[in-house]
């Protein structure tokens, strides 16, 4: 034991031989993981570059990583011929409302069974864990009939009002509210602070940080939602970005440069939001899951 | 003292009320008017005569049926299994990389992961076009310079569409195990290696064990995720034969929206979620019991 006290820098010597060995071997498997990665991410940049394209150049025998002409030929044409915007503004709206939604119904319902006392609490807490696994698809006829009877099909409320139920969320606010310490709810009742004032001014703000996480999934989730949008809006004046792309698709016949154009359109501001957020988005989705990171 | 208890009901109420309005109308009223439905002969929109069991009957002896339990079955065995070794292995590979390398690979294989489905599917569809998709450079590697029409060939279709569904939703499963694998004490790892472990060794004496909770969570949200299966499928049989690949969730939209039988759809449904409640249970049971021995 005395060498390695000398110099804790080096390895010790018995050691060296097979060090030296895992190195190489751990050098291969770095490679190949990088390897691995790039194939991973190829479908990605083809969708790109193919979308860069002048669509003669797109159907040309061999493989050009790069394009020769770049244009911007394919985005003008989605931009002029297609609802796009419409679509972007339908997305938007839809999925700001449904993240609002489910976040501030789903705080103020886990704030109640973590914090206070009503008879039927547990049974409340039973029902939202056991939702976890029924299956919402199973639903959408029933959704679809509940919807045409308060005439809400192809309208934003349509769209919304069955993507507002993400129980995962009450069930990860509950965990967090259980861990913030019971003296700053007692303090804040000795100075008559109300149950609301108690929520929105110490237990959501203390919790800023899995809140912001939740929402900015949530806001994925509901952007990228495709069965009940594509249900529930049946024109094109009250589509979803993603529900939009394939219904245009076949009109286009084929020409793979527009198509991409559409599905970059489509993907790009669900990426820029990954790219920004990277973290919060790991963590929420850990937290969804219930795997501690 | 009972005022302050009546005053708690009451916050209970407003604070809890959004979500539980929600839950209620939205969630615990169309499954059980679902499960109403489905004894029924209800058009889609419209009331129906209480015909008992007869749906079910139907159902269950349809053709449809038994293919789309089987199709959704195939799907489920496809990409289950696969998806968890091949995350796991790769979560092995990035949790090994350290810094920006590590934050880069980990990005390039979860960017799919929060890409919209339809964005998903125009990218692989454009990957596979007979002409001039990527992957027919492999295809005509394999099968004497032929390209291949990989959803319109009926035995490609669902390894085609598992395949794509891996590549889309492997990084969820991967996020997982990473932060399994960080809950791994390196010094475990430490003293396998001062007893000259092997690496395999090292993985099937500490890794595997010690991440099985994890491999069974992740195992459990699969299967319930791809027995709900629709988006892929649907949207990859768009314009092929659509009964042969047909998936549950599939089947309900085509008895609800193409045939108006809502009853029918109803049926399957209920027989949908039966499934997914049963066999989630019985499989986190079962693998919770081995994770103990």
């Amino acid at each position: 034991m005395n060498h390695n006290q000398t110099s804790q820098s080096t390895t010790k010597p018995n050691h060296t031989q097979r060090d030296r060995f895992i190195d190489i071997g751990g050098l291969i498997l770095s490679l190949v993981t990088i390897v691995g990665a790039i194939i991973w991410a190829f479908p990605i940049y083809w969708t790109l570059i193919t979308s860069f394209k002048p669509e003669t150049e797109v159907i040309v025998e061999g493989i050009s990583l790069f394009p020769k002409n770049f244009t911007l030929e394919a985005y003008t044409f989605i931009w002029e011929n297609t609802n796009i915007a419409g679509w972007y503004l339908n997305s938007f709206i839809t999925s700001s409302f449904i993240t609002f939604g489910v976040i501030i119904s789903s705080a103020g319902c886990a704030y109640i069974i973590s914090q206070l006392n009503f008879p039927g609490r547990r049974l409340l807490y039973i029902l939202i864990l056991g939702s976890f696994m029924v299956p919402i698809q199973a639903l959408i006829v029933n959704h679809f009939i509940l919807m045409a009877q308060f005439k809400l099909l192809n309208t934003w409320a349509g769209i919304i009002l069955p993507q507002l139920i993400v129980p995962v969320v009450v069930i990860v606010y509950k965990q967090f509210f259980d861990a913030v310490p019971k003296e700053f709810k007692e303090a804040a009742q000795l100075d008559n602070a109300s149950h609301f004032k108690i929520l929105f001014k110490i237990y959501l703000p203390m919790n800023w940080g899995v809140t912001s996480a939740l929402a900015i999934v949530t806001f994925i989730g509901a952007w990228n939602a495709f069965l009940w949008p594509f249900l529930a809006a049946t024109g094109e004046a009250t589509m979803t970005v993603p529900v939009g792309i394939t219904q245009v698709k076949n009109s286009f016949g084929i020409v793979y440069a527009r198509t991409m154009a559409s599905a970059v359109l489509a993907g790009l501001p669900i990426a820029v939001v990954y790219l920004l957020f990277q973290r919060r988005i790991t963590k929420a989705i850990m937290l969804s899951a219930g795997v501690k990171g | 003292m009972l005022k302050d208890k009546r005053a708690d009901y009451l916050t209970a109420l407003i604070l809890g009320g959004p979500f539980l309005l929600i839950y209620g109308a939205l969630f615990l009223w169309p499954t059980i008017q679902m499960v109403i439905i489905s004894f029924t002969d209800a058009p889609l929109i419209g009331d129906g005569e209480w015909v008992g069991f007869k749906n079910y009957i139907k159902v269950l002896k349809g053709r449809l049926f038994s293919k789309a339990v089987w199709n959704t079955g195939y799907f489920v065995v496809l990409t289950v299994i696969p998806s968890t070794l091949i995350s796991l292995a790769v979560a092995m590979a990035v949790s090994r990389l350290k810094g920006w390398k590590q934050a880069l690979v980990m990005a390039a294989f979860f960017l799919p992961y929060i890409l919209p489905v339809s964005v998903v599917f125009l990218t692989w569809n454009w990957m596979i076009d007979m002409q001039y998709g990527m992957i027919q450079y492999v295809v005509r590697l394999f099968n004497d310079g032929e390209a291949i029409a990989l959803t319109r060939n009926l035995p490609f279709f669902m390894p085609t569409v598992a395949v794509v569904t891996i590549w889309w939703t492997l990084g969820f499963n991967v996020l997982l195990f990473i932060a399994g694998l960080g809950n791994i004490s390196p010094e475990i790892y430490e003293a396998a290696a001062l007893d000259n472990a092997s690496r395999w060794r090292q993985f099937t004496r500490i890794t595997w064990p010690l991440i099985w909770p994890i491999t069974a969570l992740v195992l459990t949200l699969q299967l319930i995720a791809q027995l709900k299966i629709f988006d892929q499928v649907f949207l990859f049989s768009l314009g092929g034969r659509q009964d042969a690949t047909m998936v549950l969730v599939q089947y309900i939209y085509k008895l609800a929206f193409q045939q108006n039988k809502g009853g029918m759809a109803a049926t399957v449904a209920v027989l949908l979620f039966a499934m997914i409640i049963i066999l989630s249970v019985l499989q986190y049971q079962l693998l919770r019991s081995r994770g103990k021995k």
